[in-house]
């Protein structure tokens, strides 16, 4: 007779992929089920973690889906008003020079109201990392039109599809600031497959040590599905993120940092 | 030996911060008031103290760089003139949502809109009666000399931080604008990072292993515990109006006929006092320094001894709000205000007082 399969039996140690990274708080995650947000968390946590910067970390949390970022990340943050934290970054790294600090936002956030921070942060190669996540859709307020919905993609702000003649076109900001002078790490990931999820740890891994190494700003964007705001399930909206913001978006690295 | 310089309001204010040992100014050029960051960056900070000095991309970028700067428990400050101060809003009320202390100074243009660049005191609703979103009220100090401008700095951060509030240097252009002699005190040394630790306990610094992280956030999505978060704020608010309310009297103690002002129009009502006195007219003087908290109690003292109250501001009457309150209908209140920019003269003033109150004739024809 085979043995009956249990919660107990499968969590054994030797069958572990994956531990609960330290640096997360118990708290569970308020994103729905098949957002990438928490795996983005995660990755972050893990290179703060193994590089052993906890107490050195300051992180900035936007207004989005992850303006509770701080009840899930087990280090000290600031919460800044919609847009702002680059702004908010660039107070932290220039009076705490030797602080790692970073920004965690939202296309909303950083390419709509903050766009006028990140530029400026970027152009003043502000010695942060900015983590970008794009789902092309506000999450948080309901699902409506962002700087980064593709063309004809309907959101409750576009019921008819984004039309680029009145609404404009999806902001490409990662390729925008990877031309000025001072970023020094600009990469376009992705968190939909483990392959990715590794890719991006790397990347995630680059940007930190950039910023160790004083070497300006690095900006991470990680493309990502909003399933809910989408209205599809996990799974199609991973197969349709490849299909239709992939080829907008192409992943991999804009502009590598200068040995 | 006594350390006094010429200086021009403005660059006083600057040079206050940095003798009062302020860690970081973020600001962006307006007038009247662009000599505030011309002479931080004249003054080579970063060598003399390690003060931080940075141009934002604009007053919205500042006041959120100074929000990530306090966050930290640095002593940082931020100045505009009143276009850019409405800009601030945002980050001013997400600053009293989290309780972080910081210098603001506002050196007030004539309004609405882009209005002028001469001086006014338009802005004193917005500066004293909250300004961004939410209930809150921040310490509005109102200089009304060069060396007021420079005392303030020290004030100012020594109330933000004793408070956790936020401390508004309510200043106008002829104030920030205008030459005189300053006495400068000793340098006080920035505050190093261990000794902020240990005595802000809040801040974010990195979280270690020996106390809980630090979340700086003005966010609660439970009511209840909003109400809570708001509740302890008024706590706040009603302690700073019990113990640190500020003003001056001049010539009060016989005085039958008061004048209130702050700031370029009490300079003003100083003279007409002096005009008022050679004519054997008994005129006073109140000028309130904390616009919040504002000197109710003294109003209300003084409109018991008085036959009238002129309340003197470059507005069409916003302090006037505040001093009926203070006198409660026990004596007739009259206002006169220049808009626009325009400085009243002492005769100006000095007439209106003998128009509304003196002349029998015309008793009460401009009050209201």
């Amino acid at each position: 007779m085979e043995e009956e399969l249990t919660r107990e039996s499968i969590c054994q140690h030797e069958n572990l992929v994956y531990s609960r990274t330290s640096l997360m708080t118990p708290k569970a995650l308020s994103y729905c089920p098949g957002c990438g947000h928490g795996t983005a968390h995660r990755l972050i946590m893990e290179v703060i973690e193994e590089m052993n910067l906890q107490s050195q970390t300051i992180g900035v949390a936007p207004v989005g889906c992850s303006v509770l970022a701080y009840d899930f990340l087990d280090i000290d943050m600031q919460q800044a008003a919609h847009g702002r934290a680059p702004a908010v970054a660039t107070g932290i790294k220039r009076l705490l020079p030797d602080k790692f600090v970073f920004t965690y936002q939202g296309d909303g956030d950083l390419a709509a109201i903050g766009t006028g921070e990140t530029i400026h942060a970027c152009n003043r190669g502000e010695n942060i990392c900015i983590f970008f996540v794009n789902n092309g859709i506000y999450g948080m307020t309901g699902g409506q039109m962002a700087p980064t919905t593709l063309p004809n993609m309907k959101t409750a702000t576009s019921p008819y599809g984004r039309d680029v003649v009145t609404m404009g076109y999806p902001l490409k900001i990662t390729e925008m600031v990877a031309m000025l002078p001072g970023t020094c790490f600009v990469t376009r990931q992705s968190v939909h497959t483990p392959a990715n999820v590794r890719k991006t740890k790397k990347a995630i891994q680059k940007a930190v040590q950039c910023q160790l190494d004083k070497k300006g700003l690095s900006f991470v964007e990680i493309v990502s599905n909003c399933n809910s705001g989408w209205k599809m399930t996990p799974l199609e909206s991973n197969k349709w993120m490849e299909e239709n913001m992939f080829p907008v978006f192409p992943l991999g690295d804009i502009k590598v940092p200068k040995s | 030996m006594e350390d006094i310089k010429l200086m021009k309001g403005n660059e006083a204010i600057a040079e206050g911060v940095i003798r009062a040992g302020c860690d970081g100014y973020f600001g962006y050029p307006i007038t009247p008031q662009s000599e505030v960051l011309e002479y931080l960056m004249m003054a080579r900070t970063e060598e003399r103290t390690g003060m931080v000095v940075l141009q934002a991309e604009s007053e919205i970028a500042s006041i959120h760089m100074v929000y990530g700067g306090a966050a930290c428990g640095k002593r940082v400050m931020t100045s505009s003139s009143s276009p850019g101060i409405s800009l601030m809003q945002e980050g001013i009320s997400f600053m009293a949502g989290t309780e972080l202390p910081c210098l603001l100074l506002n050196v007030v243009r004539g309004g609405p809109g882009l209005g002028t660049i001469q001086p006014s005191q338009s802005d004193y609703f917005q500066a004293v009666k909250g300004g961004g979103h939410g209930d809150y009220k921040l310490i509005v100090l109102a200089p009304a000399s060069v060396q007021e401008m420079y005392d303030f700095a020290k004030l100012g951060f020594d109330l933000a931080f004793k408070y956790r509030i936020q401390v508004m240097v309510l200043s106008d252009g002829a104030i920030g604008q205008m030459m005189e002699k300053v006495v400068l005190d000793e340098q006080i040394p920035r505050q190093t990072n261990e000794e902020i630790i240990k005595n802000y306990p809040w801040v974010t610094s990195g979280k270690t292993p020996d106390r809980e992280r630090n979340i700086i956030t003005s966010l609660d999505l439970d009511p209840v515990k909003q109400e809570k978060i708001n509740i302890h704020l008024q706590e706040k608010f009603k302690k700073i109006t019990e113990n640190e309310v500020r003003f001056e009297t001049l010539m009060c103690d016989d005085a039958e006929y008061l004048f209130v002002a702050y700031g370029s129009s009490a300079r003003v009502c100083q003279k007409a006092i002096q005009l008022g006195r050679d004519k054997g007219l008994k005129v006073g003087l109140l000028r309130p320094i904390t616009l919040f908290p504002f000197p109710y109690d003294e109003v209300a003292r003084l409109a018991k001894q008085v036959k009238g109250i002129l309340c003197v501001e470059m507005s069409a009457g916003q302090m006037i709000e505040d001093v009926r309150l203070g006198v409660n209908g026990v004596v007739k209140v009259g206002h006169f205000g220049r808009l626009g920019g325009i400085i009243p003269a002492p005769d100006e003033v000095l007439n209106v007082m003998e128009e509304i109150f003196i002349r029998e004739n015309n008793y009460g024809r401009r009050t209201n």
